[in-house]
């Protein structure tokens, strides 16, 4: 079932939590909300739930207003930040509990219960812990218990608060893939909030990037990292190098740069920036092309790629480079190299332009 | 000997903190109730049991302990509703409703004897309404639970409160979205956590009311046999140099007020031990 958000307002007190979101989350996507903290991201995760209520604007579910209708009606499955999992119950409870207190008319039998409740349990790999209580689980398991707890009630949107952001890098790691997997196989209309982009851009369908109360792009995660609409959205991926100067007559002159930028071509001249990712730069120890010259200041070579700092006298840069590259240039540290960007993407102002090289 | 009793401690003084502790108990607790169990022995168990099976002392124990768990049965309810209302709900004047709780403790009992008795008497302001409708309070035995209600209360709703403010709200909201209304949420998610510090909270209000005097002995009207509470009759005794008699009393009243505290630590230390698993 297709999420519609039209024209999405909350404020609490003095503070705009959102600001006129409009989104359309497409059946049977997974979609990611990612943003820092204070973006409005988990508002509109617990609007779209109907655990809040906008002030403004609508939600329509599979085209139907459903702005008004109560959580309990909603038919989503909500997994919360921490969990919260029932602390009395067992697991196999937790999971049976949206079947139990169905109305009479509605509610299953203990056999159809039990059958319902150990094939959730075999999804989320889990069956042998029906009988232990939450506090006897690890993070991850509580993860999966809750996930299956809100599976139970068969809905038809899943929504997830921070699905692994209490979980240590590896278990978060494993159970990102799988909740991939389990989409997959499933084929529920998801949307989870986040504020690792990482995260988004390997399980979601379709990254959404809030800053501010506002969505700031929409799209596929290569679209959103390749083709960053905004600075924001550019600096939120991942690092960035940024160079600081102007934009004047079809040409970008950051500082030791000077590019070509043929989206500006009056004469009158505009502050702009070049951003550049680490992994963009290219190092060498001759003057090729378009670039500047900087001290290697530090060097972390554990890991794949070996990562550089360099200091040049705009700021500090920093540069990833392959292991193979590393090894045939062997840089030493306090040596100057030669920095040289091979793709820039220019922002006027700190607004949203894009350019290439 | 220290390392059998305690794992490293940054903190010295254990020894000191443990020999003070059990000095300071021994001094103010145990000697005198040794004391008194001593004393009892001295009158012999025959006589000590003809005293404490009278008609007379048994209907005061009748009283005591039958008004007192009415009284902590009606705190358990309201108890519970006030917690509620002072942590979940803001409302004007909830910091003064949130004060007036505790009076019951910082009141002398005897100045809430005498308010309540002026109050529910035959000719006071709640007294003759009630009179007419046929449900007199004061001098019955109504009116020793109405006192021991009034100064069991701030027990329940201090032990209440704060556990209802470490519940977690996200719990209520699972359970919403799960569809679970509002009376369901109520009694299968939130009653199960609040239900260990609501039986300590009971059982502190009952506990209390058992040795409650000064506030009852006004509105009880004390007739023997009726309206007569136990410490009351403990005091009669004393009068009459009774000591033996006294003492017998006692020592029933100090079993039951033991027991009473087992059952308040066991129940503790079985929240305590759920609190522990929760984590």
């Amino acid at each position: 079932m297709g999420i519609r958000v039209d024209g999405v307002t909350k404020i609490f007190g003095a503070f705009k939590a959102l600001d006129g979101v409009d989104l359309h989350v497409p059946a049977g996507e997974l979609v990611a909300l990612l943003g820092p903290s204070g973006s409005g991201k988990t508002s509109l995760l617990r609007i779209i739930a109907g655990l809040e209520r906008p002030d403004h604007g609508t939600i329509l579910f599979g085209g139907e207003d459903a702005t008004a209708r109560d959580v309990r009606e909603r038919r989503v499955g909500f997994v919360f930040q921490h969990y919260a999992l029932f602390r009395h119950m067992t697991v196999f409870e937790n999971v049976a509990f949206g079947l139990r207190v169905r109305p009479r008319s509605r509610r299953p039998g203990q056999q159809d219960i039990r059958a319902r409740v150990e094939q959730l349990l075999r999804l989320v790999q889990l069956d042998w812990l029906g009988d232990r209580l939450p506090s006897q689980l690890s993070g991850g398991q509580r993860q999966r218990v809750a996930l299956a707890r809100a599976l139970a009630v068969e809905p038809e949107v899943l929504l997830l608060d921070e699905p692994f952001g209490s979980l240590d890098a590896k278990v978060r790691q494993e159970l990102r893939r799988w909740l991939r997997r389990l989409h997959d196989e499933i084929h529920l209309t998801g949307v989870f909030v986040t504020h690792d982009q990482e995260e988004a851009l390997e399980v979601a369908d379709r990254v959404v990037v809030m800053n501010q109360g506002r969505i700031e792009q929409v799209g596929r995660p290569e679209e959103v990292f390749d083709r960053p609409a905004t600075s924001f959205v550019m600096n939120f991926l991942g690092s960035v190098n940024i160079f600081h100067g102007r934009v004047e007559s079809g040409k970008a002159l950051l500082g030791p740069f000077s590019l070509d930028y043929p989206d500006h071509p009056h004469a009158e001249s505009r502050p702009a920036a070049g951003y550049t990712r680490p992994h963009e730069l290219d190092v060498s120890r001759s003057e090729d092309g378009d670039g500047l010259w900087a001290r290697l200041s530090g060097l972390n070579v554990a890991g794949p790629v070996v990562k550089l700092e360099l200091s040049a006298p705009a700021g500090p840069i920093q540069v990833e480079m392959a292991r193979d590259r590393y090894d045939d240039l062997k840089p030493q540290l306090g040596e100057t190299l030669y920095v040289r960007p091979r793709k820039v993407r220019i922002f006027l102002g700190s607004d949203r332009e894009e350019g290439g090289l | 000997m220290k390392r059998v009793f305690t794992s490293h401690n940054v903190l010295p003084g254990f020894g000191l903190s443990m020999g003070f502790t059990m000095l300071y108990l021994s001094l103010i607790v145990l000697i005198p109730l040794a004391a008194l169990i001593f004393r009892a022995m001295t009158h012999g168990f025959g006589a000590m049991w003809a005293t404490v099976t009278e008609p007379r002392v048994i209907a005061s124990f009748r009283l005591s302990f039958g008004a007192s768990f009415l009284a902590a049965c009606v705190n358990g309810v309201f108890g519970l509703t006030v917690a509620w209302a002072l942590v979940r709900y803001r409302f004007p004047g909830r910091r003064l409703i949130d004060a007036l709780v505790d009076l019951p403790f910082a009141l002398p009992t005897a100045v809430a004897g005498i308010a309540l008795t002026s109050v529910y008497a035959p000719n006071g302001w709640l007294g003759r309404p009630l009179e007419a409708i046929g449900m007199p309070v004061a001098f019955r035995p109504l009116g020793v639970i109405v006192a021991l209600t009034f100064i069991g209360l701030p027990f329940v709703v201090r032990t209440l409160q704060p556990v209802i403010e470490d519940l977690d709200q996200e719990v209520e909201e699972a359970a919403a979205s799960l569809g679970a209304n509002r009376g369901q949420t109520f009694v299968r998610v939130i009653l199960p956590s609040l239900l260990p510090a609501w039986l300590t909270g009971f059982t502190l209000s009952f506990a209390r009311a058992i040795g409650e005097y000064g506030s009852v002995v006004f509105i009880s009207g004390n007739l023997p046999l009726r309206t007569e509470i136990a410490p009351l009759l403990i005091m009669t005794k004393l009068e009459q140099y009774d000591y033996a008699g006294a003492t017998a009393i006692s020592v029933v009243m100090l079993l039951a007020s033991f027991a009473l505290l087992w059952i308040i630590n066991a129940l503790q230390w079985w929240s305590g031990r759920r609190a522990a698993a929760r984590r």
